[in-house]
């Protein structure tokens, strides 16, 4: 087995540790709102760089092309009109999948290895692995996975782990003409988030900040956001994420109680068929019972 | 399968303590998951520039195989060139996804022409095509050449015809296109930067 294997920090649906003594530095894209011209490079260079091509859909007389995320569209960006003191605002945002450092997907997925998080911070999904369930979608506090129509199986974006595996960064940043997308370490980006809204307040943007949600443990995609106390403006980006509670019960109430029940039904069966034995019917009472229904 | 009571008792007990023991963590575990292989690991690496706009940035072409004689490449990437100071690296969507347009299927990849009059167009050779437009060009410079104005004063000036230029060339191709030309006399330079 590749050596890759000790960078995986979790597995989806698996409760035995992952090897963990190398550690390798998080990783982080931070996604600068306020620099981002909607281009749509990222997403052209996502689709390249993966192989996958979406189908030629319909024009809705909005800028946003494809309108929304699918098996083939892993990022897409999301243009609103919002209307601020009385001027207008074009707050556009690329939505893709935010790399939670506690993801909802791989906390409510059952398939052993179909989700794992990389040391690294990467959450990736193995579709050879997916059994097409749709739990990751539900779980996910950022709507972002999707189900395949041709192989049911769910997609989302990989943070380019097979590039970033090899010291590259991801495609959808590299492409960026504007470097409203910045690839570094989590730290690194979290310094440059910095100076970008230091720069913002002073151009008037009071409530400019970094979109880092807690509620998810932090995010190894951020925003630069100019109103950072409203992130709802951006396309409903949650203000404050997180994994839905029916996710803990099922997976870590539900479960175990459910398994413990089954256990002590079968447990109880044993004991009962030793002390007990079968329910033996004699011969006579069988003849008797068929004579009955004969009558 | 005729099941009687006793033996339908039977299956079903044994498949719930069958499952009940693969959810306690007796099943096998499947191998462990790893990263995708990088695609680009032994592939050829080739510079050249965007052919769309007039800021000519810089692309890095990946094709399959290590150019030995009985492989043929084929391009499986393309992305911008970190080294080239336009672009570095970056690039815009239609530059992105220019892959698509050396793979569309509407491209021309062979010289065609429409004669005179008619609405068919045929394929040729490059050979017959650059024969084809020499020999226009040397007609047409040969009845239009203006060595000297009225005045007398030596111009050199071949102004009936016009040379559409790329504007994604260096200046190394920016020189060598403008000796070509103006050495002709052609006043007429353009390329698609004016789009």
């Amino acid at each position: 087995m590749a050596l890759q294997s000790l960078d995986i920090a979790r597995r989806s649906a698996t409760t035995t540790s992952s090897p963990s003594v190398r550690q390798t530095t998080e990783i982080a894209k931070l996604i600068d709102v306020s620099a981002c011209i909607g281009c749509k490079a990222c997403q052209a260079a996502c689709m390249e760089w993966n192989d996958i091509r979406d189908d030629v859909g319909w024009n809705f007389g909005i800028y946003d092309n494809p309108t929304n995320l699918s098996e083939n569209s892993w990022t897409v960006m999301r243009f609103a009109e919002v209307e601020e003191a009385g001027r207008l605002e074009w707050l556009i945002r690329k939505d893709g999948c935010m790399h939670c450092a506690d993801p909802g997907c791989l906390k409510s997925c059952p398939a052993p290895g179909a989700i794992v998080q990389y040391a690294n911070g990467i959450v990736d999904f193995h579709e050879e692995n997916c059994i097409g369930c749709g739990y990751c979608v539900t779980g996910c506090p950022f709507n972002v996975p999707r189900l395949s129509q041709k192989d049911g199986k769910a997609y989302k974006c990989t943070f380019c782990s097979d590039r970033v595996a090899v010291g590259q960064a991801p495609a959808c940043v590299k492409a960026c003409p504007t470097g409203a997308l910045q690839y570094g370490t989590k730290e690194q980006m979290k310094d440059h988030a910095a100076k970008r809204v230091k720069d913002l307040n002073e151009r008037g943007f009071k409530s400019a900040g970094l979109y880092d949600p807690p509620g998810v443990g932090g995010t190894h995609v951020m925003y630069v956001l100019h109103h950072a106390d409203r992130p709802q403006l951006y396309s409903n980006l949650p203000a404050d994420p997180g994994i839905s509670p029916m996710v803990p019960l099922w997976k870590g109430i539900a479960k175990p109680l459910a398994t413990a029940t089954m256990a002590l039904v079968g447990l109880a069966g044993l004991f009962h068929y030793v002390m007990k034995g079968p329910n033996e019917v004699s011969k006579e009472t069988e003849k008797e019972l068929e004579k009955e229904e004969a009558v | 399968m005729k099941l009687n009571r006793r033996q339908f008792f039977k299956i079903c007990g044994a498949g719930m303590g069958g499952s009940s023991v693969t959810l306690m963590g007796f099943s096998p575990t499947p191998a462990l998951a790893e990263v995708r292989t990088f695609k680009l690991a032994r592939a050829t690496e080739t510079r050249n520039m965007c052919p769309y706009c007039s800021v000519g940035c810089g692309l890095l072409i990946y094709s399959t195989g290590d150019k030995s004689k009985n492989t043929k490449a084929d391009i499986i990437h393309i992305e911008g060139d970190p080294d080239n100071p336009v672009n570095r690296g970056s690039l815009c969507p239609k530059g992105a996804g220019v892959l698509d347009m050396v793979k569309s299927p509407n491209r021309l990849k062979f010289p065609e022409v429409r004669e005179a009059g008619s609405g068919e167009w045929k394929r040729v050779s490059w050979d017959e095509a650059f024969t084809r437009i020499a020999k226009h060009m040397k007609a047409d410079r040969d009845a239009n050449f203006v060595a000297q104005n009225k005045d007398g004063l030596t111009v050199n000036r071949w102004s009936s015809f016009g040379f559409l230029a790329s504007s994604a060339a260096a200046n190394e191709a920016g020189y060598l296109s403008h000796k070509v030309l103006r050495s002709l006399g052609v006043v007429g330079i353009d390329t698609q930067a004016r789009i």
